[in-house]
């Protein structure tokens, strides 16, 4: 409890860390809401290429997004060892496919960087910042810049 | 259970009392006159005031109060129900409602509006505007201020009240002193656990009363009913001006007993004029003959030489005595006016009295009809509960779960292939339980389209009157079931379907008449089930779509190239195309930012279709054509692509293994098929799906047949029919979007999602780019 209070007042914020291919991301645990193993999706027509297709998760149908294809990177080919992380978006919950969850870390504001000035569109969009975390390099990913300007660009 | 649950039901009783009161002014509009409507209508509103009152809802009370007013002179023909009258009293009754919403939520009304009404409501319940031939004229400026002598005899100081016949129904003129009430509870009052005793202090609580119970109809103690209702009462109130304070007391009590409430002025008419006679307007001495000493009668006020006031001698207290009040017939009335129709000047307002009198008097039969009506009601009306939604909705849930469960364990035995025969039938059993309480569960929540019919008629009323057009709203198979989740959705669409169709589609009074209209338009909503869906048409009488402007705008709005050529049906669909509207200005009414592209997305978001007939000079058919339920499906399980897909049963005509003789190329693209010698197009499901690229060749597939909105036919190809089965239908917007060609989502029995088709958008997709600018919609998000 008073641990909690604690790190509320300091603006920690706790981050799940995954790896998609040699990269790792990371994404707010408030938005996160199981993590799962991957089952074969039913594919979707006329969907755009990072839409794996939809699953049955307890009776909800559940859409899942390649996040690999998404972040502009190659297409995954999805095998038993990817994990699904089940996020809500805004009032949608949808499954964001990677390769594997590493850890979950404790940051503060203080910890994540901007993001450098990279010619990439796609990371610039997504991107929030990035941490130096024991010599690794994870960026911060805002789930809801994702879902927002995937809507604006098909529109 | 606490307060607000219990104003929570007041609520929702009174959505039930505003419905009825809607459906009754309908039908006296279109001239129903049976009492039994009007005594329905009156009875809503009453019930409505009755509850409000219980909560303090003032405003609610006195608006109801003067629309009850109104309406009681209706009931009791006074007040001729014209059309005139039934505008003010609809108008009336959507106020009524308002002020029951803003009630319900808190809400602000608009003052102005009811304030109005108020003053429309009491103008007619004055009679303002409705011949009054029924007062005796001539009799007035004879009649002038009768003394009333009526006191008890120990009040010393007895003041001459001057006192008018002119109207005995108009409450605020009978400046009578006093009132004698009769009152015969039936067996029902005590039944409804109201007590004569509790009603009787009451009145005797409006100011001095004698009470007086007359037991002459008590039987024999071995004839005598327990539960019956032998006495009655007659209480004469002193100190009153206004009969309303008593009217209250026996508000809930009316109906389960015969109420006479009689200014004491005008008892002579009432009671057997030979018997007690407390004033006698009448010369002729032969009906003054008292009984017994204890009742003296007064001197005949009205001709008398010496018109000073003479206080009467009156012992009230006599009343108390069973023997005298024994006397008391509570009912003669034709008796006294056969006796007083030889008297000479005052005899008029007497007899009008009388037929006051007689009135009231015909009130207990009209109740006695009443309650013979409720009790047939009652027999014909199976009995219902309440239940939460929710609670519904849960159940419906599980259900569904069940269903799913049934189909993932009966997949799981055939699979391991451990079904003996006593397994299988058990599995079998099992799913035509599930299916029965499936049906049995869906029919809680199926309900009759009437409450969003019935909004319609307001929604209609008041953009007639923004307008100045002259509608005439009929409704048809009101009584149509369908699913609640369907219900709720359909308000909306219609709505907008409603304003276009008053706004839009018929046109002003004047151009009707110079087409050679009628002046009023009508406008149809009709519902009706038609193979497992439910159909609603919304009909206009008025111009029809105006092609040339329609195909001008689309053209404008750069729908479409100038020189396209396009069937009559195309260019009516065109008024469905997102940002067309045709009004030339934006009205206030239809033209708020939505379409009927709007209405069409909701619609077919709820799985449904809509399509539009449209005749020039003869007015528009809109036709919705929704499910009847949004929770679950029959469907035909295939397979196309290695995917596996629903097709909806009700759409399916038949299916067919097409041989490659009846395969005729047409065209670059296009194949049909020949089916007992016509051709039917086919439609690769694969393709249109963009599971596939090239076509798959239809001689290895099988062609399912299906009916489209239009009434064509199509041969939808798919590579193999693997079942059919009852599935859940599991919504994709909720956590994705909208899928062109795909209506929802189901859970199949291996556990995995299955797309369910929708065949109108596979076929509309599969006849050109109509449906491809929809495609690039489908993202996440």
């Amino acid at each position: 409890m008073n641990e909690l209070a604690r790190t509320q007042a300091d603006g920690v914020r706790e981050l799940i860390a995954f790896r998609i291919g040699d990269q790792e991301f990371c994404v707010d645990i408030m938005s996160v809401r199981e993590i799962r193993g991957w089952t074969p999706a039913t594919a979707l027509p006329h969907s755009p290429g990072f839409v794996l297709g939809v699953i049955n998760l307890r009776g909800a149908v559940l859409p899942i997004i390649d996040l690999s294809s998404r972040l502009g990177m190659k297409a995954a080919d999805p095998t038993a060892r990817h994990v699904i992380i089940v996020a809500q978006v805004h009032k949608k919950v949808v499954g964001l496919l990677v390769d594997a969850v590493s850890d979950i870390l404790s940051v503060t504001s203080q910890n994540i960087q901007p993001t450098p000035e990279v010619s990439s569109e796609l990371d610039k969009s997504f991107a929030r910042g990035v941490l130096a975390i024991e010599g690794r390099m994870i960026c911060l990913i805002e789930l809801e810049a994702l879902f927002k300007s995937s809507e604006s660009e098909a529109a | 259970m606490d307060m607000n649950e219990i104003r929570e039901i007041f609520f929702q009783e009174c959505e039930e009392q505003l419905a009825e009161l809607e459906t009754g002014l309908l039908a006296l509009n279109d001239g129903d006159t049976d009492p039994e409507t009007v005594n329905a209508v009156f009875r809503a509103v009453h019930s409505i005031k009755g509850g409000a009152g219980a909560f303090a809802l003032d405003d609610l009370v006195a608006f109801a109060h003067v629309f009850e007013t109104t309406l009681d002179k209706v009931r009791s023909g006074q007040l001729e129900p014209t059309h005139d009258v039934l505008k003010v009293m609809l108008k009336s009754a959507d106020v009524l409602a308002d002020l029951t919403n803003a009630a319900r939520h808190g809400d602000q009304i608009d003052q102005d509006r009811s304030a109005s009404l108020v003053a429309d409501l009491e103008a007619l319940a004055r009679g303002e505007g409705v011949s009054s031939g029924e007062k005796p004229a001539e009799a007035e400026p004879e009649f002038t201020p009768v003394p009333v002598m009526l006191d008890e005899p120990q009040s010393a100081d007895f003041a001459p009240v001057p006192f008018s016949f002119d109207d005995f129904d108009d409450e605020d003129t009978a400046a009578a002193s006093g009132f004698v009430v009769t009152f015969r509870p039936r067996a029902e009052l005590y039944g409804k656990g109201n007590d004569a005793y509790l009603l009787l202090r009451d009145v005797a609580k409006l100011g001095a009363a004698k009470i007086a119970c007359d037991s002459s109809d008590l039987p024999d103690l071995a004839q005598m009913d327990p539960e019956g209702a032998y006495l009655s009462w007659t209480i004469e109130v002193t100190g009153l001006a206004d009969e309303a304070p008593i009217q209250r007391v026996f508000e809930f009590a009316e109906w389960d007993c015969d109420l006479t409430i009689v200014p004491s002025g005008d008892v002579s008419a009432v009671q057997p004029a030979e018997e007690i006679v407390l004033m006698a307007p009448i010369e002729t001495p032969a009906p003054v003959k008292a009984p017994t000493p204890v009742i003296t009668p007064a001197k005949p006020a009205a001709s008398v030489e010496d018109s000073g006031m003479v206080p009467v001698p009156f012992d009230l207290s006599a009343f108390d005595n069973l023997t005298v009040a024994d006397t008391i017939a509570p009912q003669p009335v034709a008796a006294p006016v056969a006796a007083t129709t030889a008297a000479s000047a005052p005899v008029a307002p007497v007899i009008s009295i009388a037929e006051a009198a007689a009135k009231r008097g015909v009130d207990p039969d009209a109740a006695d009809r009443r309650q013979g009506g409720d009790r047939r009601a009652a027999e014909t009306v199976a009995p219902t509960i309440r239940v939460d939604l929710d609670r519904v909705d849960r159940l419906i849930n599980l259900v569904g779960e069940l269903v799913i469960n049934q189909a993932m364990l009966a997949q799981s035995v055939n699979e391991s292939a451990a079904g003996t025969s006593a397994i299988n039938m058990g599995l079998e059993e099992l799913q035509q339980l599930t299916r029965e309480i499936q049906d049995s569960v869906m029919a809680i929540r199926a309900q009759p389209v009437k409450p969003v019919f019935q909004r319609m008629s307001r929604i209609v009323r008041e953009i007639a009157d923004m307008t100045g057009k002259s509608v005439r709203l009929v409704t048809e198979g009101e009584n149509t079931e369908v699913d609640k989740t369907v219900i709720d959705k359909l308000a909306e669409p219609l709505t907008h379907m409603i304003r276009n169709a008053v706004d839009h589609g018929l046109e002003t009074p004047e151009k009707r008449l110079a087409a050679g209209k009628p002046e009023e338009g009508t406008l149809r909503l009709a519902a009706k089930h038609r193979s497992g869906r439910i159909v609603i048409e919304i009909a206009d009488d008025g111009a029809g779509i105006n092609r040339e402007r329609v195909r001008k705008k689309a053209i404008e709005n750069g729908l479409i190239s100038a020189d396209a050529n396009l069937s009559d049906e195309e260019i009516d669909n065109l008024i469905f195309h997102a940002g067309f509207s045709t009004a030339d200005k934006i009205s206030d009414i239809s033209g708020r930012g939505v379409g009927m592209d709007v209405v069409k997305r909701s619609i077919q978001q709820l799985g449904g279709r809509i399509s539009i007939v449209s005749k020039p000079g003869e007015g528009s058919v809109f036709t919705m054509s929704l499910p009847l339920t949004l929770a679950v499906l029959d469907g035909m399980v295939v397979s196309v692509a290695n995917q596996t897909l629903v097709v909806p049963l009700t759409a399916i005509v038949e299916t067919l293994q097409p041989e490659a003789s009846k395969i005729h190329r047409f065209g670059a693209e296009q194949r049909l098929i020949s089916i007992r010698d016509t051709f039917c197009p086919l439609v690769d499901v694969g393709r249109v799906l963009s599971f596939r690229r090239e076509q798959a060749d239809p001689v290895h597939g099988v062609a399912v047949l299906v009916e489209t909105e239009g009434g064509g036919q199509r041969a939808l190809m798919v590579d193999a029919i693997q079942g059919q089965r009852q599935v859940v239908i599991k919504s994709l917007e909720a956590n994705y979007d909208h899928v062109p060609g795909i209506a929802a989502a189901t859970i199949l029995g291996d556990g995995r999602v299955a797309l369910i088709l929708d065949v109108d958008a596979v076929v509309a997709g599969s006849r050109g780019d109509q449906a491809r600018p929809e495609l690039s919609l489908a993202a996440v998000g």
